[in-house]
């Protein structure tokens, strides 16, 4: 669409951004204002125009009767000169009804021009106030779109600011995340080392399989004990044990500690 | 799609009027143009008639943007010409 409606929207957007809400932009509504003043001073033009053009053709018609009004002087004149009397006075009475619209017509034309008048003033001092208007509607607009860009500045500043709040925030959050690792490490560490915590990697032992160990390390430690007593106490230990069985008979006869060959 | 007539308000247009409303607009484009006056009243005329005559008008206490701007109906071709002219009727 090129046509008129489009170009006409255009120029009025042109005019009037709304970047800032969905209301119509008060610059366009301003404008819009004074496009209405500009109209309205355009129809009191036309008013003051349209009384003019009926003074004049009141004047007009004022002329035509005063016309008429000496013709009619002249032929009731003429008429006396003939000595046609009943003919003057006929002339003279129309002259007189004659007199009497041109009065009317008169009155009509002094209240038309106060009218004029009247409007003429009333259209010069809307004409100022539209020119004021056109002014302040500047000023307006100027200042309006100066609070926007001001807006829009505050906006970028703050959005700025919120983007290094934000950076700064995050090396925060990862510095004290950092932190919490090293210190968690370290606590793991301690609580891995004294044990309360368990060891997934499954090279530490749980504290029931420690103490099977250590009972069973204990009763090897034990029997290791007995075998090296054994041994001490001579080779016969182990040979009286194993022979026992053979020399029940003599044991019973004879003590054990005396000796089975005699020298003497 | 919103219209505003300038001087009378604004109506409500469906988007499928478009094409209808368009060759008039472009018409009477073309008479602003050619600085044809009694076409230019006869089309305004019409195409002002068929935007109220299809679209639904707007209370006046809504405040939405317009879409598109029409002339007010007693417009004439030369303030017409004006407002399309680069400064327009109205400055800024």
């Amino acid at each position: 669409m090129s046509g008129v409606m489009k170009r006409m929207g255009m120029i009025f957007r042109a005019k009037a951004n709304k970047a800032l809400d969905r209301a119509e932009d008060p610059r366009e509504t301003l404008d819009y204002s004074y496009q209405k003043q500009l109209e309205l001073l355009q129809k009191v033009r036309r008013g003051v125009a349209d009384v003019a053009t009926s003074r004049k053709r009141l004047e007009l018609q004022l002329n035509q009767l005063q016309g008429q009004s000496s013709k009619l002087e002249d032929q009731g004149r003429k008429a006396l000169a003939l000595g046609r009397e009943d003919l003057a006075r006929e002339a003279l009475s129309r002259r007189a009804a004659l007199q009497q619209q041109v009065t009317d017509l008169e009155t009509q034309h002094q209240t038309l021009q106060g009218e004029e008048e009247k409007l003429t003033l009333a259209a010069q001092r809307l004409q100022a106030k539209v020119d004021a208007f056109r002014t302040k509607k500047e000023t307006i607009k100027a200042t309006y779109t100066a609070a926007q860009a001001q807006t829009r500045i505050g906006e970028a500043f703050s959005g700025i600011s919120e983007e290094m709040g934000d950076v700064g925030l995050a090396i925060q959050r990862a510095e004290d995340k950092t932190a919490q690792l090293q210190a968690r490490a370290g606590a793991i560490d301690e609580l891995l080392a004294s044990g309360a915590l368990d060891d997934s990697s499954g090279l530490a032992k749980d504290d029931i399989q420690a103490e099977l160990d250590r009972l069973s390390g204990g009763t090897d430690v034990e029997l290791e004990l007995q075998r090296m007593k054994a041994e001490l106490a001579g080779g016969s230990a182990q040979p009286q044990a194993i022979e026992g069985g053979a020399g029940q008979g003599q044991t019973q006869s004879q003590p054990q500690d005396t000796p089975r060959f005699d020298k003497q | 799609m919103i219209v505003r007539i300038m001087g009378e308000g604004q109506v409500k247009l469906d988007d499928g009027h478009l094409t209808e409303l368009n060759k008039l607009d472009d018409e009477l484009l073309r008479e602003v143009e050619s600085g044809d006056e009694q076409g230019f009243r006869r089309t305004l005329g019409s195409l002002l008639e068929a935007v109220r005559r299809l679209g639904t008008p707007l209370p006046d206490d809504s405040l939405e943007p317009s879409q598109l701007i029409l002339p007010s109906p007693d417009a004439s071709l030369e303030e017409v010409r004006d407002m399309l002219s680069d400064d327009g009727l109205i400055p800024g």
